[in-house]
């Protein structure tokens, strides 16, 4: 294709990504101003370096990294763009901090349309405005048809947490309060429910959501008193409350029948065999959180519109084989274990 | 959620298990084996034994489809996948289940295998469609219950002219497991506990109905209630199983009447039959060879028989010697008495197949039930 064709402007409702789009040529940039730059548009971007100076508060920096490989792209409720938007948030907002700055790389498949990439830049760039926070560099590749899954997207974020806030999950004690801020599995059935062989019906949406204001009202409402905070992404509650169990060094006894999940979520996960709590989401919170402050941490989760469904699920517990443990329904007991591979449907 | 918080409510369950409590002798122990897998993770998710007196025991018997399929099937598969114009069809939990020397079909898929995962037998139905160059097998696996969908899919590949679409067939059979577990001589003299009663399959029985099992309960002496999944069936189960011990009686009694008749569902039973037949003997894992107790393709339908259309042969792979999978089967131990359990053989790392599917007796246990292993230092 001569490079006379790529003084049009990009096709955006019919054409699609070809790997001259990679090529770091001519195409490659009308591709990023035409599509990422309207999408994010900020100050930083349109400088169009390789990399963006910015202006950071006092405090300690706060950076993670995150890789989104979903499928499918487009589900209810956001899509891979959104989810990278608010996933790499929600980390930063984890450890107490103010989310300021993201990146974006970008991973694109040969042929990819044009139309589902605007889409997707622009719900990254609605995203990260509605969270006052600005995608100010990064990078594109395309590779050969077959080697990626339509589209990957890693984003990086960098934040500040205030001085004196240490959340960490080696931090938990025991007779700590298991806060969660809502409904578990909305985003994993959600995601299950438009799988090619798996479709079925349902009114629960994703979850995704960015967290970090609810932190903010949290953090003031309860200080250096709540210890940890995690989002339970892949592996879902179960996998978080393992992973701080075992690098706090304690068990935790959970109440089976104060965990709020969805009637929804709870028949889907029943139909196919799975448990709501190792279910993904995108829009939670655990926190634990010192006894003394705990009511007062609930109180404001409940009092913002992303924490009203939040609930006091249990406690920990001194057990020095770190096991987290659940009161059924009926008054027995039983271990809440991590998901051992995928979580895959039973035969029968 | 309707369909099942009625039986799961808190209080009728404690009345329940008061009754069992107030009916049990203190003079005798009630050991009963739950068939099947559902009724394990049911009992071990909701913590039912906690509600349980001491002496009423329950044994995880051997109804769990990927537990019980031999090593030497998983064999056979790879087998055949290894050709490289097959496309496996496969239930999603079978995929981590052992075979041989650590092999595995996820691991197999890993390789490069084109091994897929299917939630019904009409994904591999489109599959076959959409691949008329490939060799569609459907890895048929399962009790009663699913085996009158890999009959209707055999009649919609006829009906289709698949030509590309076949299944290699690992049904099984629920009564003749029960017969085997009271019957074999090498079972019954190898320390196999004793066991006072069976709670039937629910899933199974929808389809067999609760007829086959009465010559069971008759020859054997044995009282066997078919209960469904939830808690609540569960323990009106076990009352009942404790009523007809108490009583001195063997019958076989309906908790899941709900669902389940004497007669079954005529319509699947016809369709398995017209398109399967017994074998002489099929190899279960933790029971050795049984007879009459699996199902092949009728020869009218040998050109949907993988095994007969790729001439894959039945290996036999002895099981490691370490593992006591045979004997927990069989309810004469339990998981934590194998030197294998939690140590080498994880969920992570199945050495045996109680520890493959997460109905497995020693999945179960290790998911929800180590913690009674001690107990907990209370500190709140």
């Amino acid at each position: 294709m001569s490079a006379k064709g790529y003084q049009r402007k990009l096709d955006l409702e019919n054409g699609r990504v070809d790997l001259s789009h990679g090529s770091g040529g001519r195409a490659m940039a009308q591709l990023i101003s035409g599509l990422f730059h309207q999408a994010f548009g900020n100050e930083w971007l349109a400088r169009c370096n390789d990399q963006s100076a910015f202006e950071v508060a006092a405090g300690r920096m706060v950076m993670t990294t995150d890789g989104y490989v979903v499928s499918p792209l487009f589900f209810p409720g956001g899509n891979i763009g959104s989810l990278a938007v608010h996933g790499t948030i929600n980390d930063v907002a984890m450890s107490g901090a103010r989310p300021l700055y993201l990146s974006a790389s970008f991973i694109i498949e040969e042929g990819f349309p044009f139309s589902d990439l605007k889409v997707i830049a622009d719900s990254m760039g609605s995203a990260a405005r509605s969270a006052g926070v600005h995608i100010i560099t990064g990078d594109t590749k395309v590779v050969e048809r077959g080697k990626a899954d339509g589209l990957f997207i890693s984003t990086t974020g960098i934040g500040i947490v205030a001085d004196g806030l240490d959340l960490s999950a080696d931090k938990a004690r025991v007779g700590d309060r298991v806060l969660v801020s809502g409904s578990l599995g909305d985003h994993g059935v959600t995601i299950m429910s438009k799988r090619q062989n798996l479709a079925f019906q349902t009114e629960v949406g994703s979850d995704s959501a960015a967290l970090h204001n609810l932190v903010a009202v949290m953090v003031a409402a309860g200080g250096s008193g709540i210890r940890v905070m995690r989002d339970p992404t892949r592996g879902g509650l179960a996998a978080t409350l393992n992973e701080i169990a075992h690098q706090s060094e304690l068990g935790f006894r959970l109440h089976e029948a104060s965990i709020p999940v969805k009637p929804a979520v709870a028949a889907t996960c029943e139909l196919l065999g799975l448990d709501p709590i190792h279910v993904a989401n995108e829009g939670k919170l655990v926190a634990i959180v010192a006894p003394d402050l705990a009511d007062a941490v609930l109180a404001a989760m409940k009092a913002h519109p992303l924490g009203s469904d939040a609930a006091d699920i249990g406690e920990a517990v001194a057990d020095n084989r770190k096991f987290v443990q659940m009161a059924t329904g009926f008054g027995g007991r039983r271990i809440v274990d991590w998901l051992w591979g995928e979580q895959l449907p039973r035969i029968c | 959620m309707k369909f099942a918080d009625e039986f799961r409510n808190k209080a009728i369950a404690q009345g329940i298990a008061r009754a069992i409590g107030g009916e049990v002798s203190s003079q005798r122990a009630y050991r009963f084996m739950e068939f099947c897998g559902g009724h394990t993770h049911a009992i071990s998710r909701y913590g039912l034994e906690d509600l349980l007196p001491a002496n009423v025991r329950m044994i995880h018997g051997p109804g769990c489809p990927v537990c019980v399929l031999p090593a030497s099937r998983i064999d056979m598969a790879i087998r055949l996948v290894d050709r490289p114009e097959v496309t496996l069809c496969v239930y999603g939990d079978l995929m981590r289940a052992p075979g041989s020397q650590g092999q595995s079909l996820l691991r197999a898929k890993a390789l490069g295998a084109d091994i897929r995962m299917v939630y019904s037998t009409l994904d591999a139905i489109r599959l076959a469609e959409q691949a008329p160059s490939r060799e569609v097998v459907f890895f048929a696996i399962g009790f009663e219950t699913t085996t009158p969908p890999t009959a209707v899919m055999i009649r919609i590949a006829e009906k289709k002219r698949l030509k590309g679409l076949s299944v290699f067939c690992n049904h099984v059979l629920t009564p003749s497991a029960m017969h085997s577990i009271l019957e074999n001589p090498k079972i019954r003299d190898t320390g196999g506990v004793p066991i006072d009663g069976f709670i039937g399959p629910a899933h199974v029985s929808t389809i067999i109905g609760t007829q086959p099992y009465e010559p069971l309960a008759e020859q054997f002496g044995k009282p066997i209630v078919i209960a469904g999944f939830e808690p609540l069936d569960v323990l009106q189960a076990i009352l009942m199983l404790v009523r007809q011990v108490n009583e001195d009686r063997n019958e076989v009694e309906n908790q899941y009447s709900r669902v389940v008749t004497r007669e079954g569902n005529r319509r699947a039973k016809d369709e398995v039959s017209q398109i399967f037949e017994l074998r002489a003997q099929f190899e279960w894992r933790g029971l050795g060879l049984v007879p009459n107790s699996g199902l092949k393709l009728k020869p009218a339908y040998a050109q949907f028989d993988a095994e007969t259309r790729f001439a894959i042969h039945d290996l036999r792979v002895a099981d490691n010697p370490a593992c006591e999978c045979c004997a927990i089967l069989r309810g004469a131990k339990r998981a934590v008495d194998c030197k294998l359990f939690g140590t080498v053989c994880t969920p992570e790392t199945p050495i045996g197949s109680c520890m493959v599917s997460s109905e497995g007796a020693c999945a179960a246990y290790w998911t929800y039930g180590r913690v009674r292993d001690e107990p907990l230092r209370r500190t709140s």
